[in-house]
């Protein structure tokens, strides 16, 4: 496989996604939201205050390594919105006939799209998550009188967790496109694989999944099982003689 | 160039293209003519190793259509025009030619010779900078046949370039590609325009899943046995047409002053014809011998299939 060639293909999918902006607003309000919004509420409800007790500072902990988790949920609904409109865009145009003539692999043009669909919302929610960290150390450095971030928990979600899930909604996307025509039944169809991490933050929220880092590792190993086989699913589908003829 | 030993594709039950056989030479124009559904795009498909075949065999410059390393040889060499042309309509013409010309690996300095080039002769140079989604239909297919050409193919499969056209941007389709065998490209062309056909093809091979016949546009003519000759009177009556009839085992069609009458030796048959019409007190006016045209070759095979 010859990255040169997906990336020529990766870059093509980011200038048109970059003209879209309804793709490219969704890109920055999730993250704006989750890195801005969420440290000014904690700011709102214990910033202000002077001192806090010591058991209120160790739930807020449990409360902040939850609310990073958004995160993995941003990671896992974004790529969606760009996977889908480059796969099923090149349905509509009809240009994935004439891609495909072109001395490229199959896997090329998947991993290209793949890029495409993974480095906004990637970039967007590392720089999100970078924002998030500063804002809260700011804020509750006084209480705390060290920085919490960074951390190892952090640190397995930015770069173990949000990258799994990213994946996880590209792999999905991919197989979703190739059974539907329109962009926005794919993009809310997708969208259904923020459930179980939705779920698991309920869990999170209630303790009866702590977010540490050995039980963050097992969630990543389970993604990243779940992102194999669905990666499998995903290169079967996206196959030139069922590009051609099968897909509707 | 392009070779075909019984090329043969199925859909579950279906078979869409049956043992094709045919040898396409280098700087040749090939078309294949036949209605829709006849398998013209499939064979196309195969021969640009976007589908895979069912049996036989097809080579490009040599290189087996069914291997996959030379898959990718071929598709570097070859140019390919689809019906639809797919173009990206949010990018501009120049930057939907120099995606694909990247894609076959062209330095910097050829990517913008070749589509400055592409898009002068195509008189598509002031609107380089337009996205593709604004230009006309006419537009797009020109964009398309500079895709095709991006990267100076050997061999351009073309399908049904010219499906959908106004009469006017037809025509400058194809007079650009009567441009490319000038330049003595190997061209491939699925079209069921007739006259499309007899312009651009050095040879005609006529399709309906499988090749019923094959030929120049002479041949095909010539193979239809006999031609048909006219002879326009000041009258026609009921003795005239019986004495022809008596003269001619050939069909005898009666058009207002006129009779057509298929002959298979117009030089042998016809002077006994005009002999008989004169005996029959007929005041002829003219004598025109028609030769088949392209038309009815292809009607007469594609309806020989007809069960």
């Amino acid at each position: 496989m010859r990255l040169s060639k997906a990336w020529i293909i990766a870059s093509k999918d980011l200038s048109i996604v970059r003209r879209k902006k309804s793709i490219f607003s969704t890109m920055i309000i999730f993250p704006l939201f989750v890195s801005v919004g969420l440290p000014v509420l904690i700011y709102v409800l214990v910033g202000r205050a002077g001192s806090i007790s010591p058991d209120a500072l160790s739930g807020l902990l449990i409360v902040l390594n939850a609310l990073a988790f958004f995160f993995i949920i941003g990671a896992a609904s974004l790529p969606t919105a760009i996977a889908s409109y480059t796969i099923i865009g090149e349905k509509q145009e009809q240009s994935l006939e004439p891609l495909l003539a072109t001395p490229t692999t199959d896997s090329e043009i998947l991993l290209g799209k793949s890029i495409a669909a993974l480095l906004p919302p990637l970039v967007a929610i590392w720089i999100g998550m970078v924002i998030f960290m500063g804002l809260i150390d700011g804020i509750i450095f006084g209480q705390l009188g060290y920085l919490y971030y960074p951390n190892a928990v952090m640190a397995v979600i930015m770069l173990v967790l949000v990258p799994l899930a990213a994946v996880t909604a590209v792999e999905v996307s991919v197989i979703i496109s190739a059974r539907v025509n329109d962009v926005r039944t794919a993009q809310q169809l997708g969208s259904l694989i923020v459930i179980p991490f939705a779920l698991i933050y309920v869990l999170a929220e209630t303790n009866a999944f702590p977010l540490t880092v050995p039980y963050l590792l097992v969630l990543a190993f389970i993604i990243l099982i779940v992102d194999i086989v669905l990666f499998s699913l995903a290169v079967s589908t996206f196959r030139r003689e069922e590009i051609l003829t099968k897909w509707k | 160039m392009i070779d075909a030993v019984n090329l043969t594709k199925k859909f579950g039950d279906i078979t869409a293209v049956d043992g094709l056989t045919f040898h396409v030479s280098e700087g040749e124009a090939f078309g294949f003519l036949g209605p829709n559904g006849a398998g013209k795009t499939t064979t196309v498909r195969m021969l640009c190793c976007l589908i895979a075949k069912t049996r036989g065999e097809a080579r490009i410059a040599g290189y087996d259509t069914g291997n996959e390393a030379d898959s990718l040889e071929i598709r570097r060499m070859i140019g390919f025009m689809p019906e639809n042309v797919g173009l990206y309509g949010e990018l501009s013409a120049y930057r939907n030619l120099d995606f694909y010309a990247k894609l076959y690996d062209r330095t910097d300095q050829q990517r913008k010779e070749s589509i400055e080039r592409l898009l002068r002769l195509l008189g598509l140079w002031d609107k380089k900078d337009l996205p593709v989604g604004t230009f006309s239909k006419g537009m797009k297919q020109k964009v398309a046949i500079a895709r095709a050409l991006v990267h100076d193919p050997e061999i351009l499969f073309l399908d049904e370039p010219t499906a959908n056209l106004d009469p006017e941007a037809a025509k400058t389709v194809r007079d650009f590609i009567l441009e490319l065998k000038k330049e003595k490209k190997t061209i491939f062309l699925n079209t069921h325009n007739l006259d499309e056909a007899q312009k651009l093809c050095d040879r005609i091979g006529i399709l309906k899943t499988h090749l019923l016949r094959t030929g120049t546009p002479e041949e095909l003519k010539e193979a239809l046995r006999g031609s048909k000759t006219i002879i326009q009177l000041e009258e026609v009556n009921d003795r005239i047409v019986a004495a022809v009839r008596q003269h001619t085992s050939g069909k005898v069609v009666v058009e207002d002053h006129r009779l057509v009458i298929d002959v298979i030796n117009a030089e042998y048959e016809n002077p006994g014809l005009v002999g008989a019409v004169f005996a029959a007190g007929g005041r002829i006016q003219f004598v025109q011998g028609l030769n088949p045209t392209l038309e009815d070759v292809y009607l007469e095979t594609v309806r020989e299939e007809i069960p």
